[in-house]
């Protein structure tokens, strides 16, 4: 069972880093679409709201891998040619900014209208309350779920693997055709994984607690 | 909502309501263009020419597809069923009063939900052949796979749902001298159900995304079908057209599913303070009656 790291070292460190450059790409591209996404959903503009609303009704009922099927072989057809790293990224990004906008707006959603008001009556200007009363609350609201978004993405970056991405998943195929037995390296593939999602949970804890303030 | 205020902006004044009808006007230009980009693209590229499309008004095309989508609602009921099911044992276990159990639901719970739910599927598809333990149908390995990994989130749901009765209740049932079980199924179970249920929805809508997967374990499911028909050298490769049909198909499955739970949310969050019972005044002639005690 060891030998399938020892062996095989180089590959799986090339995919672990391929895993992490795509989290960390797909990571940065979702919050700022979904942030945007956000903003359009709960602006004060009707179009807007409206484009929000139904991109994310459509994008949360898609599946990924549709989404990764139309992105990866869809867009070569319409002469959109990138690298299929790129391609990647578009399809996770748009997918996990939908869930990322909801985050968002629940998060938004908890602040109790009197917040708003008060700071108001006490004579904050409108960028006073909002920066330093309204995003404050939201933000501490939105990071919990957010973090678990972006652990899922990493878990769901896996599907990547299966249109050409050099990533963790990806590495096992050439593992296994070269006669290594798949059970301890789809097992080495998971270990990979759960260091990157274990280590994100516990920074996502402490995160947490570091945020938390006593009610 | 844009004359009423939130946290994020007050009620638009005559200036507001100029600029957010100009930002308004220029978003819905932006949309538009893109729109057009896109459909001005796909003319470009032949994607609306008959010929891609004529091939989906032969009945042998859409049986097929009619195929991939029985594969992939025989897959959904399947781990559907049985991801409730999982669940609510793994439920029950972590809320067990023996810590062995306990730990051990818990432990399975933590690992299978922090796994990839992929490469659960491809060890369940490549494993038992190559060690020559026994030989499936692609459709268990994804069907087993969707249900441990939907199996352990909707374990927390259930879980979740009941901790969300209020203590008092198994406190009473308890005072009362109901055993566990009675507790768990005359009392936590049927209010719990209330607060789990929009959520156990939601997740089974993840499964029937997630049954997707199947394609990539050469289980014949609807994105396989489409995949098929796309490359299809005979019907000048209607890739694109295929890929909006089946898309359609799931977005249109989920979103009904979406919509269920949404309108379950917010039907069972109205009744839940539903009307009080009424309350008939006692007459004269009962409360003068010699057997009430008058405190």
């Amino acid at each position: 069972m060891l030998e399938v790291i020892q062996d095989n070292w180089d590959l799986l460190r090339h995919g672990f880093v391929g895993t992490l450059k795509l989290t960390v790409v797909c990571g940065i591209v979702s919050l700022l679409l979904g942030t945007l996404i956000a903003a359009c959903r709960v602006s004060p503009v009707p179009p807007l709201r409206w484009f929000g609303t139904a991109y994310v009704n459509l994008f949360r009922n898609t599946p990924l891998t549709l989404i990764f099927f139309a992105v990866a072989l869809g867009f070569p057809k319409l002469r959109f040619n990138l690298s299929y790293f790129e391609f990647a990224v578009i399809a996770l990004s748009t997918y996990t900014a939908a869930f990322i906008c909801e985050a968002i707006r629940s998060g938004i959603n908890t602040v109790p209208i009197g917040q708003a008001e008060a700071a108001r009556s006490l004579g904050m200007s409108f960028t006073q309350s909002l920066s330093q009363i309204v995003l404050p609350q939201a933000g501490r609201a939105a990071v919990p779920p957010i973090g678990s978004l972006l652990i899922a993405m990493v878990r769901n970056s896996a599907i990547a693997s299966a249109f050409n991405v050099t990533e963790l998943m990806g590495t096992s195929a050439e593992m296994v055709e070269n006669g290594y037995k798949s059970l301890w390296v789809l097992l080495w593939i998971a270990v990979g994984y759960l260091i990157i999602t274990l280590s994100m949970s516990a920074a996502l804890a402490a995160l947490e607690k570091k945020l938390a303030v006593v009610r | 909502m844009s004359r009423e205020a939130s946290v994020l902006f007050d009620v638009p004044g005559p200036k507001a309501r100029r600029r957010n009808l100009i930002i308004g006007v220029v978003g819905s230009l932006g949309l538009a263009a893109f729109l057009v980009f896109v459909i001005v693209r796909f003319n470009d590229t032949g994607q609306f020419e008959s010929a891609k499309w004529d091939p989906f008004q032969y009945s042998g095309v859409q049986q097929f597809i009619f195929d991939g989508l029985k594969a992939t609602l025989k897959a959904f009921a399947l781990a559907a069923v049985f991801s409730i099911l999982l669940g609510a044992f793994l439920a029950a276990g972590r809320l067990s009063d023996h810590r062995i159990v306990r730990w051990a639901s818990t432990t399975f719970v933590t690992f299978f939900r922090a796994m990839p739910l992929l490469v659960l599927i491809f060890m369940l598809y490549l494993v038992p052949g190559s060690q020559g333990w026994w030989k499936w149908d692609p459709m268990w390995p994804l069907v087993v796979g969707l249900t441990i990994y939907n199996g352990t989130v909707q374990a927390e749901n259930i879980r979740a749902g009941i901790l969300a009765v209020p203590k008092g209740q198994s406190e009473a049932a308890y005072a009362l001298g109901m055993r566990k079980t009675q507790v768990m199924t005359m009392i936590l179970v049927p209010q719990g159900i209330r607060t789990m249920l929009p959520t156990i929805i939601s997740q089974i809508v993840v499964t029937l995304k997630d049954t997707s997967l199947g394609f990539l374990i050469t289980y014949p499911e609807l994105l396989a079908a489409a995949k098929l028909i796309g490359g299809y050298q005979d019907y000048n490769m209607p890739f694109i057209p295929v890929t909006i049909i089946v898309g359609t198909i799931y977005v249109a499955m989920c979103m009904i599913l979406s919509a269920f739970a949404t309108w379950l949310e917010r039907r069972l969050r109205t009744s839940r303070k539903g009307k009080p019972p009424a309350v008939v005044p006692p007459t004269q002639a009962e409360l003068s009656r010699d057997n009430v005690a008058i405190v």
